[in-house]
């Protein structure tokens, strides 16, 4: 009973997704459940489609969806890029906190919104770049060496922030937060270009295909003559400097950097988005518009959850029903029930 | 010596300098009311960081262990005020549903095949979702059980209390130690943390292990829930939040290998003491904010990661693979 470390690709299906007819594209299980999600709110509360423009934007409750689950699909883009290296980065949420908590110190202390920006986002990519050389330089599993950063994080942002919710009232900050853009919200328009870029860098570059070798296995794709080392460090680079976008978005929502609770349990909701996105967690297969479509997933239920009247703390019961169906469906077990009874039909 | 030993060796004298120049700073540090304190306020968590041990010495990890505890707090506080129980028998309830719990987690680990933390992390969502629609308040626990309790103590010379949540857990860390190092169970879990396929090939009862093990984490988790609400007198569904970090880093400062295998649940105690006494030097010292107890454990726990990796790598080239998969 051993459990398998490497998942092998069948020969006859090709890596990425390239030439996929849009139609079969649609057909998969995450646009069917998000279809479902939204059928069922729609059925809660018949005005959930309903957009309207008002005061140079749009309004309505899917809009409303995107917008707010704009911050996690941001910390999945890069979470998808950690978890196809086989790794995982548990301090996304409190790498928001310290980014959120530098930005709104900043801008009280009177330094310029954009210089504020540019160092939250340094920052991000500083705790991005101090996971990725415990993963590679002192090799330590990539779940315990982002732990650190996870307890200690915390702690660092209330530093910044000494203990209390910072406010400020800087337009830019605000705008990052709560703005719009030709008419969307601000944090959509950065979380839809951030992955429109990620997605086009990886898959129209060898980049994604690098990665995939370096999460399918690391000493291999080094014998090929991959930089492995250098390519990890990147892979949590981006993601530290995600997390800092999302904390950027995050703080500027509520006009003030809450050290304790910004970005709480988000990394979690993230793996979530990534794991039903349908990314492996062993490595080597992402993708990151499913992830985006699963962190839209989480959100869709959320906003269920909340316009039927439940209260919000139920959302964990279903998130958690959630995972164990995915987990039962992707599981070995499932896989050779399926391919018992195809060999079954077959001879019959 | 053994070289699995050497972290052990390392948190147990960092221990004692840092107890030491803590009471050359404040002599009020060195007294039997301070040690009875450390093991009054840091029971839950070495309850719930000897379950986190076994787990981690196999291999795995556990992050449902906070959810369980706040669940716990909020099930006992349920059946006895809303129904009406003895808490002791709330007690009991409360531990077979926590058992339960782990047993599923543990079964769903070895059987779906996926990696503990994601298994674990559904775990803690549902714990914590689940106290939260029992009751989303806190509820106040008013019994004369629980006040006798509170008032019992043993006088330590010297003023200190040795409350009964505090003997609690020096008996499960008796209890643990025993189970890790005099039972087959015990071997089983190290072998398990070594190499599941050698263990497996060797006749270790792969399966049953592993559900045992998880089980025996929630258990020990829904105990600390139990010592949890004699400790506060209340049940409340986010109490205990993160609780789980704080254990596994107990775990990893007492000196126990990520990666499974070597460890002793001694280190943990360590461990534990450890972070109790950074608060409580915090707490005397006065100036210092609360946040720099997460600073100073984070810290304490990338040292001895590192001191891992230094210890480890000097040594054969097997051991190395373990570290590189």
């Amino acid at each position: 009973m051993t459990r398998p470390t490497v998942e092998l690709r069948p020969a006859h299906e090709p890596p990425g997704h390239r030439h996929r007819p849009w139609a079969e594209a649609l057909l998969r299980p995450q646009f069917l459940a998000l279809a479902a999600v939204l059928l069922v709110n729609w059925l809660l509360f018949p005005g959930f489609f309903t957009i309207t423009w008002q005061d140079g934007r749009l309004f309505g409750s899917l809009i409303d969806v995107l917008n707010r689950g704009a911050p996690v699909a941001i910390l999945a883009i890069g979470m998808t890029a950690v978890i196809a290296t086989k790794g995982v980065d548990l301090s996304v949420g409190a790498v928001m906190a310290i980014a959120g908590a530098v930005a709104a110190s900043m801008v009280v202390a009177g330094w310029p919104a954009g210089l504020a920006v540019l160092a939250a986002l340094a920052v991000g990519l500083v705790c991005g770049l101090w996971n990725g050389v415990l993963v590679t330089v002192l090799q330590i599993q990539p779940i315990i060496a982002t732990l650190v950063l996870m307890v200690a994080g915390r702690g660092l942002a209330q530093l910044v922030t000494e203990g209390s919710i910072v406010t400020f009232s800087d337009p830019l900050l605000i705008f990052i937060g709560t703005g719009s853009v030709l008419g969307l919200p601000t944090p959509v328009v950065i979380a839809l270009s951030l992955m429109l870029c990620a997605t086009l860098l990886v898959r129209r570059t060898a980049l994604g295909l690098l990665i995939e070798a370096v999460g399918v296995n690391r000493s291999a794709a080094r014998f090929a003559g991959i930089r492995a080392s250098a390519l990890l460090l990147l892979v949590y680079a981006f993601a530290g400097l995600c997390a800092a976008i999302a904390g950027l978005i995050v703080t500027g929502d509520i006009r003030g950097a809450d050290a304790n609770n910004a970005g709480l349990w988000l990394e979690l909701d993230a793996i979530l988005a990534v794991v039903i996105g349908g990314t492996s967690l062993l490595g080597g297969r992402f993708s990151i518009p499913m992830s985006v479509v699963g962190a839209m997933i989480i959100q869709a239920m959320n906003t269920g959850i909340l316009i039927s009247g439940f209260s919000p703390e139920f959302n964990l019961v279903v998130k958690s029903g959630v995972i164990i169906v995915i987990l039962v469906l992707q599981s070995p077990m499932a896989a050779s029930i399926l391919q018992k009874r195809r060999i079954k039909g077959g001879r019959a | 010596m053994n070289r699995s030993l050497r972290p052990l060796l390392a948190t147990a004298t960092i221990f004692v300098l840092a107890y030491i120049l803590a009471v050359a700073q404040f002599p009020g540090m060195l007294s039997t009311r301070v040690l009875g304190n450390f093991l009054t306020d840091n029971a839950f968590l070495g309850i719930a960081a000897v379950g986190m041990t076994f787990v981690i010495l196999s291999g795995g990890i556990d992050l449902s262990v906070g959810a369980v505890i706040g669940f716990t707090t909020v099930l006992i506080a349920a059946l006895v005020m809303w129904v009406g129980l003895h808490p002791l028998a709330a007690f009991g309830i409360a531990l077979i549903v926590a058992a339960a719990f782990g047993a599923a987690m543990g079964a769903a680990i070895h059987y779906l095949q996926v990696p503990s933390f994601i298994v674990t992390l559904a775990g803690m969502f549902l714990a914590r979702g689940a106290a939260s629609v029992l009751s989303p308040d806190s509820i106040g626990i008013k019994h004369e059980f629980y006040t006798a309790i509170s008032k019992s103590y043993i006088l330590l010379p010297g003023g200190g209390r040795l409350t009964v949540i505090g003997m609690i857990m020096l008996a499960v860390f008796a209890v643990g130690i025993l189970l890790a190092h005099r039972t087959r169970f015990g071997s089983n879990v190290y072998a398990l943390g070594g190499s599941e396929s050698s263990a497996a090939l060797m006749g270790v009862p792969v399966a049953r292990t592993t559900v045992l093990i998880y089980m025996l984490s929630s258990t020990l988790a829904g105990l600390a829930g139990v010592v949890f609400s004699l400790y506060t007198s209340a049940g409340y569904s986010l109490s205990a939040l993160g609780v789980e970090l704080d254990a596994i880093a107990a775990v990893v400062i007492g000196g126990t290998l990520l990666t499974g295998g070597y460890g002793l649940v001694a280190g943990t105690f360590i461990g534990v003491m450890l972070q109790g006494l950074v608060q409580t030097y915090i707490v005397f010292d006065g100036t210092l904010s609360s946040w720099w107890t997460k600073i100073v454990i984070g810290g304490l726990l990338f040292m001895f990661i590192l001191l891992q990796r230094l210890v480890f790598t000097a040594t054969p080239r097997r051991r190395k693979l373990a570290w590189k998969t």
